[in-house]
């Protein structure tokens, strides 16, 4: 018997794909980033509250991705940004071949700014690398505290969580300082922005966030 | 439920290394899984022998390497393997310390038995 050493990632073709949209967004000085979450936390939402504070000649973008349908596409078009929906098919996450299709018709140097809309999945799209700059996971107050504990790798890989829905508070079990300990527990250098789309509470808190990361990525273009 | 087309990838490595080695037999593939690699290991390893079932691969076997998540301790080096409800050193108690794996999703080695004929297509 004879060993034969592989030692290469399992999925190197995505890294690979993933290095080069990675090269791209730097090239054009486009800051990407890329949104986790379960069904339902509220990336969608985020998003139309983030785009509608943009002033119409912001250079943004967003490509959505899910199962089936373009409702999410629709609810973020509203805005006058080019939006684009990736519908998978059935896949539970989005790759970065789709982000390098999806991408092809649009020129990267018209933007600096994409957000990525990832499947509703808090497992399958950590392990896929779309070239982005950070990820971000949204988490819910609508769901358990101990998330983090419990998919870890997603809170492990992102920059930011965002804790949605604060609004519902007062009408929900959620330990609020408990889901952070958490998340810092796996993460510990993880920032966190508390926020409610529909009170708008804390909006300015991602938005000076996002702010921050832009300025980063235009000082590392000049 | 990504773990098919994970399986899929270490089978797609699999197929491409063996043609290198067209008289041996590819029996064994070793792949690390991290803890923090996002990836169910048992749901691997049941596409994987759903994957090759039936065809010319078997009886190919996967060996799944779990990595927990680990730190080394600021303090005194100490390397541990970390638990969820617990974050000091276990070796001088240390708080700070430095991540230092279990986000691993990576194919390790291939075992192969040589001379006995041909891998699978």
């Amino acid at each position: 018997m004879e060993r034969v050493s592989l030692e290469r990632k399992v999925l190197s073709e995505n890294e690979r794909i993933a290095a080069g949209l990675r090269a791209r967004f730097a090239e054009h000085h486009v800051l990407s980033l890329n949104l986790i979450s379960s069904p339902g936390s509220g990336k969608t939402s985020l998003l139309e509250r983030t785009l509608e504070s943009f002033d119409p000649q912001d250079r943004v973008a967003v490509l959505t991705g899910d199962i089936q349908t373009e409702n999410d596409a629709k609810r973020l078009a509203r805005f006058g940004f080019p939006v684009k929906q990736i519908t998978t098919g059935g896949t539970c996450h989005l790759d970065a071949r789709m982000i390098e299709r999806a991408l092809a018709d649009w020129r990267l140097e018209e933007l600096d700014l994409l957000f990525i809309e990832n499947v509703g999945n808090l497992v399958c799209p950590s392990s896929y690398d779309l070239g982005e700059a950070a990820k971000i996971v949204v988490l819910s107050v609508t769901e358990g505290e101990d998330k983090p504990l419990k998919y870890p790798s997603i809170f492990f890989k992102s920059n930011l969580l965002v804790l949605n829905k604060i609004d519902l508070l007062p009408y929900v079990p959620f330990d609020i300082a408990a889901a952070e300990d958490n998340a810092r527990h796996i993460h510990r250098d993880i920032d966190i922005v508390r926020l409610s789309c529909q009170t708008l509470e804390g909006l300015g808190a991602w938005l000076a966030w996002l702010d921050g990361n832009r300025q980063r990525s235009r000082a590392a273009a000049s | 439920m990504h773990e098919m087309g994970i399986a899929n990838s270490v089978l797609d490595a699999v197929r491409k290394e063996s043609r290198r080695f067209p008289e041996s037999h590819v029996c064994k593939v070793v792949v690390r899984i991290g803890e923090l690699a996002g990836v169910d290991p048992e749901a691997v390893d049941f596409c994987f022998e759903a994957l090759v079932r039936g065809t010319s691969w078997e009886p190919l076997e996967l060996e799944i390497e779990f990595c927990p998540r680990r730190y080394r301790c600021c303090s005194c080096g100490h390397s541990y393997a970390a638990q969820n409800d617990v974050s000091a050193c276990p070796a001088c108690g240390g708080t700070e310390s430095q991540f230092s794996g279990g986000d691993e999703l990576e194919l390790a080695y291939l075992e192969v038995e040589n001379g006995a004929g041909l891998t699978g297509t």
